[in-house]
């Protein structure tokens, strides 16, 4: 039995955050949210007319799932913008845990490091518990941190990518000098295997979606993902051997049959 | 006056409270939030709220999200 993930005092045994976003049909994506074993879920906020009710009913399932909800502000590209959207979330969600996301680039989803510390330090005095998104550069963590961040979210790959860890000199850079901040890569994780990978690192959690969502089979992916964080995690924990340039026999070489002393006289 | 709901203009005879506007849109229940003008206005204060011509209201909902 592993450790519990603490993110802000709160003890959690699944490793695996989910999003909610672009199942096939809420029934899968309901499914698929129990097969990963998440206790905490990403969702969102976004205009709607009165006669619409599909934010009631997505309310009322996300209410009934017991998972901790962790509201983002996606699509924000000013503090200003993320501090409503993080107010309004938490007036309608009842919690004051928060994805902070403050983008600087349509292409490939940045996040703004100056937007996101400036709106990071605004919404801790406001009393939220913010989880941003952001880059892997050390400094932009550590000024994170300084405006009181508890948990940090440094990207794999741009968001819906799957392309992975892109940058592991910089990830483990993060981990080796932000050995007690809680760490959960967020955005980039296109495969179980890379999910793995993040967890062996050493970092706290992995946060995903898109891989999930748009596999052919949600339901089973999310359980593939479980499984993965899992090994990913026990395997830290239990410590990886030490790479090696030359080989080592694993089999015992003493008393090997067919040895003859006399056959090292031909030899050399 | 005008005031804009979700970024479309909707014409109204007089000045109102947001509580007031908002009950005349057909909003209701607990499962939205508004923005006055960019900023977020509590569910306390709709009656306090006055709307002004030219305001811009957003009220939004919950949707899934990654």
């Amino acid at each position: 039995m592993t450790e519990q993930l603490n993110l802000y005092g709160s003890a959690f045994d699944s490793r695996l955050l989910v999003g909610t976003a672009l199942y096939p049909s809420p029934a899968i994506m309901r499914e698929s949210v129990e097969a990963s074993g998440s206790e905490i879920i990403t969702l969102s906020l976004r205009r709607q007319n009165p006669e619409q009710q599909q934010g009631k009913m997505l309310w009322d399932y996300i209410r009934d799932s017991g998972c901790q909800l962790l509201p983002n502000t996606a699509g924000c590209k000013t503090p200003r913008e993320a501090i409503a959207l993080a107010e309004m979330s938490r007036e309608i969600f009842q919690t004051d845990w928060l994805k902070l996301e403050v983008i600087g680039d349509d292409y490939n989803l940045q996040p703004d490091p100056y937007g996101l510390i400036e709106a990071a330090r605004e919404l801790v005095r406001r009393g939220f518990k913010v989880l941003p998104y952001c880059t892997d550069d050390l400094v932009v963590c550590r000024k994170l941190l300084d405006v009181g961040c508890e948990v940090l979210m440094p990207w794999g790959a741009p968001i819906g990518t799957g392309q992975g860890l892109l940058n592991r000199y910089n990830l483990q850079t993060l981990r080796e000098r932000l050995p007690k901040v809680p760490l959960i890569i967020d955005a980039g994780i296109g495969a179980p295997s890379q999910a793995a990978e993040a967890m062996e690192m050493g970092f706290d959690a992995v946060l995903l979606n898109t891989a999930i969502a748009k596999a052919q089979n949600p339901v089973l992916m999310a359980r593939a993902f479980r499984l993965a964080v899992e090994a990913g995690r026990s395997a830290y924990s239990a410590g990886l051997m030490l790479k090696r340039q030359t080989a080592s026999p694993s089999t015992p070489t003493l008393d090997m049959p067919f040895w003859q002393q006399a056959d090292t006289a031909f030899q050399d | 006056m005008q005031i804009f709901v979700n970024g479309e203009g909707h014409s109204f005879e007089r000045p109102t409270d947001l509580s007031n506007l908002l009950q005349q849109l057909g909003y209701s229940g607990e499962t939205f939030a508004v923005a006055l003008n960019g900023d977020f206005v509590p569910r306390a204060s709709y009656l306090q709220t006055e709307i002004k011509d030219g305001d811009a209201l957003d009220v939004v909902a919950p949707v899934v999200g990654g």
